[in-house]
C-alpha cells in the first residue's frame, strides 16, 4: 500500500468529519460556513491530487481497516472514479458559495441554516463514496447516504409544495434502493462476493440466464437513480420545488452517479452484456420523450428538469454503445453536463430573484434590465443546447461520431434522434431567451429592478414593491459563484483536448478490465 | 448452494405485501408496505448466506460448520438503513397531516393542471405562447390561479 493510498478515503471521511463539526456549532453560522468552505475546499485539492495520481500511477486502492479485497470494502480510484469525483467536488463547492450568498442576501430568514451544512456535506461524503466504493454494498451505502441527506434538503422547511415533491422522491428512491438490496442479495447468493473486481471475474462462470436477472436487477435500480425513460417520471415532478442552489446541486450530481453506476455495471461487471439493446432503446425514449416534455413546459426550472432527462440518453447512449469511443464520450459528456446543467440551476434562481417568477409568461426584457445576466445565462443554454464551440457541441460530436463508427441499424436511429433532440434543446432554450430575456420589460421585472442598472441593489428597491423581506437585486456573493460556474464551462471548451484524452484513457481502462482488476485483488496476494 | 425454500416462500410474501400497500395513497401505508419490503429483501440475504451454521468465531465453531457472517452484516446494515429511513417517512407523513390534516399523496400541480385543460380541450401554454387562442386559455389561468390558492 503506496503513501498515495491513503488519500484515498479522505474525500468521504472529511466531509463526514466536517459535517459532525458544523452539527456541534450549529448556532454558530459563520464556523458553519467557514468549516464547510474547509472541507469542501481541501477535498477539492485531494480530488485533483489523486486524478493526477490515477493518470499517472493507475489504479489507487485502499482496504478499509486491513480487510484483504474479496472480504472487505475496497475503495479504488481510477481514472473515471477521480474524473467523476473531482468535477463533483468543484460544483458543490461553487453551489455551496451560491447558497452562502443567497443566505447572506437574505439575512438568513428564509433558510434553516443549522442543518443545512452538515446535511450539504453529508450529501458530498455520499456522492464520493458512490465514485470511489469497489464494492457493490458498499456503494449500496454509499447510495443511501447521499439519498438519506437529500431527502432532508429537498424538503427543507417543510412547506406544502416541497413535502408533496418530497413525498413522490423519497417514496420512488426508497423503492429504487430495495430494488438494489434485492439485486444485491441475488448477486451474493450466486456468486458469494460484493467486491466488484472479484465480481468481474466470477461472474463470467455463472449461467447467462443467471447473468441477465442480476444486470436487469442492477439497471433496474440504477435506471431510477439515473432517470432513464421509463423509470424518470419522477425527476421533473420533484426537483423544481426544492431551492434553488438545492436544485442545482441534485441535477448535477445525483442523476450522474446513477448513470456513473451502469457504466461500472456495464464495463466491469457486465462486457458484451445482453441488454446493451435495450440500453440504446431506453436511450433514445428517455432524449425523446424529455425533450419533448421541456419543449411544452413554460416554467424555467421544469423546463430544465425536463431537458436533465432529455440528456441522460446521450450518456446512456454511448454506455450502450460500449465502444472505445462510446464511452469517452460518454465521460466528456458526463462531465460537461454535471457543469452545464448545475450552471443553469444557479442562473435560474437568479433569474427568480431578479424577475419574481421563473415563469417565462411572467418575465420579459431582462436583456436590458440585466445584460450580466442575459450572458451569464446565454453561455451555458447554447452550451448544452450544443451550438459550437461549445463542450456540448464536442461531447455530441463524440457520441454521435461514436453512433456511426458502431454502423448498426439502431445506432443510427440514435444518431438521428441525438441531433433532433439537440435541435429540440435549441429550440427549448430559445424559447426561455425570446419570452425571458427580449420582449419588452413585464411590469414584475421593473417593479423588483428599479430602473435596474446597479446591481448591487439598495433600500429602494424593497420600497418599490419587491415582495416581503426579499432583496430583488442581485448580490455579488451569488453572481461571483456563478460567473466561476459559467467560466468552467467555456474551460471545458477550451481544454477540451486534455480532457478528452483524459476520458478515452479512461474508457481504455473501462474496457481493459485488467489494470482495475489486478489493482484491487493482486494488492492480496 | 442449498437456498432455504421457507425463507424464499415467506420473503416472496413479503415482498408481494409490500408491493401491494405501496400502491396506496396514503403514506403511512405506503411507509409499511416500504419496511414490509425491506424485511423481505433483508430475509433474502440469509437465504444468500447459504446453509446456517455455528457462530462464526474462530476457536469456538469449526470452520466448515461456521455460518457465512457477510450477508448477516451486510442485512444488518440495511436494517439500520431502514430505520433511519423509516423514521424519516413518519416524520415527513406527520407533516402533510399537520399541513393538510391528511398524509394522501397528493398529484403533482402541474400534471393536474395539463389534465384539467386537456379536459376544457384547450391548448397547451407552449401553444400559447406561439400565439394561439389567448384570450380563453387566459381566462383559464385565472380561474385556475384562484383554485390553486384555494387548495393551499
Amino acid at each position: 500500500m503506496s503513501a498515495a493510498s491513503y488519500l484515498v478515503p479522505l474525500p468521504v471521511i472529511v466531509p463526514l468529519l466536517g459535517a459532525g463539526i458544523t452539527l456541534a456549532f450549529s448556532h454558530h453560522p459563520r464556523v458553519q460556513r467557514l468549516a464547510t468552505i474547509i472541507t469542501l475546499s481541501f477535498v477539492l485539492g485531494v480530488a485533483a491530487v489523486l486524478l493526477v495520481l490515477a493518470d499517472r500511477d493507475g489504479p489507487q486502492v485502499v482496504h478499509v481497516g486491513g480487510w484483504p479485497a474479496p472480504l472487505g470494502i475496497t475503495l479504488v480510484a481510477d481514472r473515471l472514479s477521480t474524473l467523476m469525483l473531482c468535477v463533483s467536488i468543484a460544483v458543490t463547492l461553487c453551489v455551496l458559495l451560491f447558497s452562502l450568498g443567497q443566505g447572506l442576501a437574505d439575512q438568513d430568514a428564509q433558510t434553516p441554516v443549522s442543518i443545512y451544512h452538515p446535511t450539504y456535506l453529508v450529501l458530498s461524503a455520499g456522492v464520493s463514496n458512490a465514485f470511489l466504493s469497489g464494492d457493490l454494498f458498499n456503494l449500496y451505502v454509499g447510495f443511501e447516504i447521499l439519498l438519506a441527506a437529500s431527502y432532508v434538503l429537498l424538503t427543507l422547511g417543510g412547506t406544502s409544495a416541497r413535502v408533496r415533491a418530497g413525498t413522490t422522491y423519497v417514496v420512488v428512491s426508497l423503492l429504487s434502493s430495495l430494488l438494489f438490496l434485492i439485486a444485491l442479495a441475488m448477486i451474493y447468493a450466486a456468486t458469494g462476493t460484493m467486491t466488484m473486481a472479484d465480481l468481474a471475474i466470477k461472474l463470467p462462470a455463472l449461467p447467462s440466464g443467471v447473468r441477465v436477472t442480476l444486470e436487469a436487477m442492477l439497471l433496474l435500480a440504477f435506471g431510477i437513480k439515473a432517470a432513464v425513460f421509463p423509470l424518470s417520471a419522477w425527476l421533473p415532478d420533484s426537483y423544481p420545488t426544492a431551492p434553488a442552489p438545492v436544485t442545482a446541486v441534485f441535477a448535477g450530481l445525483l442523476t450522474k452517479v446513477g448513470v456513473y453506476a451502469i457504466m461500472r455495471t456495464e464495463t466491469l461487471l457486465f462486457p458484451g452484456g445482453r441488454l446493451a439493446d435495450v440500453l440504446m432503446w431506453a436511450a433514445l425514449f428517455t432524449m425523446l420523450v424529455g425533450i419533448l416534455g421541456a419543449v411544452a413546459q413554460s416554467d424555467i426550472k421544469r423546463l430544465l428538469s425536463f431537458t436533465l432527462v432529455s440528456h441522460m440518453g446521450y450518456m446512456v447512449f454511448g454506455i450502450a454503445l460500449g465502444s472505445q469511443a462510446g464511452l469517452a464520450g460518454a465521460i466528456f459528456y458526463v462531465a460537461h453536463h454535471i457543469i452545464i446543467q448545475t450552471t443553469l440551476f444557479l442562473v435560474t434562481g437568479l433569474i427568480e430573484r431578479r424577475g419574481g417568477s421563473t415563469n417565462v409568461g411572467d418575465l420579459g426584457g431582462l436583456a436590458t434590465v440585466a445584460p450580466g445576466l442575459a450572458i451569464l445565462f446565454f453561455i451555458p443554454a447554447m452550451n448544452l443546447a450544443g451550438i459550437p464551440p461549445f463542450s456540448g457541441f464536442l461531447g455530441k460530436v463524440g457520441l454521435l461520431q461514436a453512433g456511426v463508427d458502431d454502423g448498426g441499424v439502431v445506432a443510427w436511429v440514435l444518431v438521428a434522434g441525438g441531433t433532433l433532440t439537440s435541435l429540440l434543446t435549441l429550440w427549448a432554450v430559445s424559447k426561455i431567451w425570446t419570452k425571458a430575456f427580449w420582449q419588452a420589460p413585464t411590469p414584475s421585472v421593473l417593479a423588483r429592478g428599479g430602473g435596474g442598472r446597479s446591481r448591487k441593489g439598495g433600500t429602494a428597491m424593497l420600497e418599490s414593491g419587491g415582495r416581503s423581506n426579499r432583496e430583488p437585486a442581485l448580490s455579488a456573493a451569488m453572481v461571483a459563484p456563478t460567473a466561476a460556474l459559467v467560466a468552467m464551462g467555456v474551460a471545458l471548451t477550451i481544454f477540451a483536448g486534455p480532457l478528452f484524452g483524459l476520458s478515452s484513457r479512461a474508457a481504455a481502462d473501462l474496457r481493459d478490465r485488467t489494470p482495475y482488476i489486478n489493482a484491487v485483488m493482486g494488492a492480496t496476494t | 448452494m442449498t437456498g432455504n425454500v421457507v425463507l424464499i416462500l415467506v420473503s416472496g410474501a413479503l415482498i408481494a405485501a409490500g408491493v401491494y400497500l405501496l400502491l396506496e395513497r396514503s403514506l403511512t401505508r405506503v411507509l409499511l408496505g416500504l419496511i414490509i419490503m425491506g424485511n423481505g429483501a433483508n430475509l433474502l440475504f440469509l437465504v444468500a448466506g447459504g446453509r446456517a451454521g455455528g457462530a462464526p468465531i474462530v476457536g469456538v465453531t469449526d470452520a466448515d460448520k461456521m455460518s457465512d457472517p457477510l450477508p448477516q452484516a451486510m442485512a444488518l446494515t440495511a436494517i439500520v438503513i431502514t430505520l433511519g429511513m423509516s423514521a424519516f417517512l413518519l416524520a415527513m407523513a406527520h407533516r402533510s397531516w399537520q399541513l393538510h390534516g391528511h398524509d394522501e399523496v397528493q398529484d403533482d400541480f402541474e400534471d393536474r393542471r395539463i389534465v384539467l385543460r386537456a379536459e376544457r380541450d384547450l391548448a397547451s401554454e407552449a401553444y400559447q405562447d406561439l400565439g394561439g387562442e389567448p384570450d380563453d386559455a387566459a381566462e383559464y389561468h385565472d380561474d385556475y390561479a384562484d383554485d390553486g390558492k384555494g387548495d393551499r
